[in-house]
């Protein structure tokens, strides 16, 4: 497989981002792409809150940008469609109310079946993660037109 | 909290802004709870199939985990999660979701819960959740 071009990069950061109505929805933004290596975003907003006594994120939003940026890894460094097996995540701390969030994953091994992608999330230091992933993704056969 | 069950776990969801933006509800009966999330085309994350995004499967299970322990223990905050591993089984479809919740075990401190979540069957679950979760007991 021939390594992706940057315009096939920049077309995965725009689907990923507009084209799922789950992204969409969440306002889920792309910050950067690069074969096994994708970071995204997510606005702290009122109504995706989860305890409102405290005003931080639900975990099911982290959830999402958690397994969506992971799942950009895998896409762009085979550009086929992928599906998450299992995600395992970790919370060492709730989220810091009314900041965004990113979220960074790093596909490091990918088999002709299997990927296994690491994760984290954070407000601008990743080294002072809100949680951290371990993922595992079942690979679907690229169509013989994809990047070959 | 005080009032009838089922007031309480009304007045719990009605109190979670993501709940609501999850479109979520949920029924008891006797003190087992099932969680309904409807099916919104805002929810899914693959168009060709089309699937619920993972994500949502994901945030869908552990909220039945927290409203369940916030059924069952009278807690001073809503509980903070440690950690979840999702089991991803079938595509979610463009259907209504239940979970039910499986408090396996509280502690003084942690509980552990297990979540399935099925759609037209209950015997053929879409995915599954094990958690552990924090407790703020009065």
């Amino acid at each position: 497989m021939n390594a992706p071009s940057p315009s096939d990069l920049a077309g995965l950061a725009h689907r990923m981002a507009s084209e799922t109505p789950q992204a969409a929805a969440l306002g889920l933004r792309t910050v950067s792409v690069e074969p096994g290596i994708a970071v995204m975003k997510v606005a702290w907003r009122a109504d995706l809150v989860g305890d409102p006594a405290t005003g931080v994120l639900a975990g099911g939003v982290i959830t999402t940008l958690l397994d969506h940026v992971s799942g950009m890894a895998v896409a762009s460094g085979h550009f086929g469609g992928c599906a998450t097996l299992d995600l395992r995540i970790d919370y060492m701390r709730p989220a810091e109310p009314g900041r965004d969030v990113l979220g960074r994953a790093h596909c490091y091994k990918q088999t002709a079946t299997i990927a296994f992608v690491r994760a984290a999330a954070y407000e601008s230091d990743p080294d002072d993660p809100i949680a951290t992933a371990q993922a595992a993704f079942v690979i679907n056969p690229a169509p013989a037109t994809a990047v070959a | 909290m005080s009032g009838a069950p089922d007031d309480r776990l009304s007045a719990i969801l009605a109190a979670i802004p993501y709940a609501g933006y999850l479109g979520m509800g949920a029924t008891l009966a006797g003190d087992e709870m099932t969680a309904l999330l409807p099916f919104s085309p805002r929810l899914v994350g693959n168009t060709m199939i089309p699937a619920l995004h993972g994500g949502i499967l994901g945030a869908f299970m552990e909220l039945t985990a927290l409203l369940q322990l916030s059924i069952r223990e009278p807690l001073r905050r809503q509980p903070r999660t440690i950690d979840i591993t999702i089991e991803y089984l079938r595509p979610g479809r463009a259907v209504a979701t239940f979970a039910r919740a499986d408090v396996r075990k509280v502690g003084r401190r942690i509980a552990n819960v297990h979540v399935e979540a099925w759609q037209e069957a209950r015997s053929i679950p879409v995915a599954a959740l094990r958690g552990h979760f924090m407790l703020s007991l009065p």
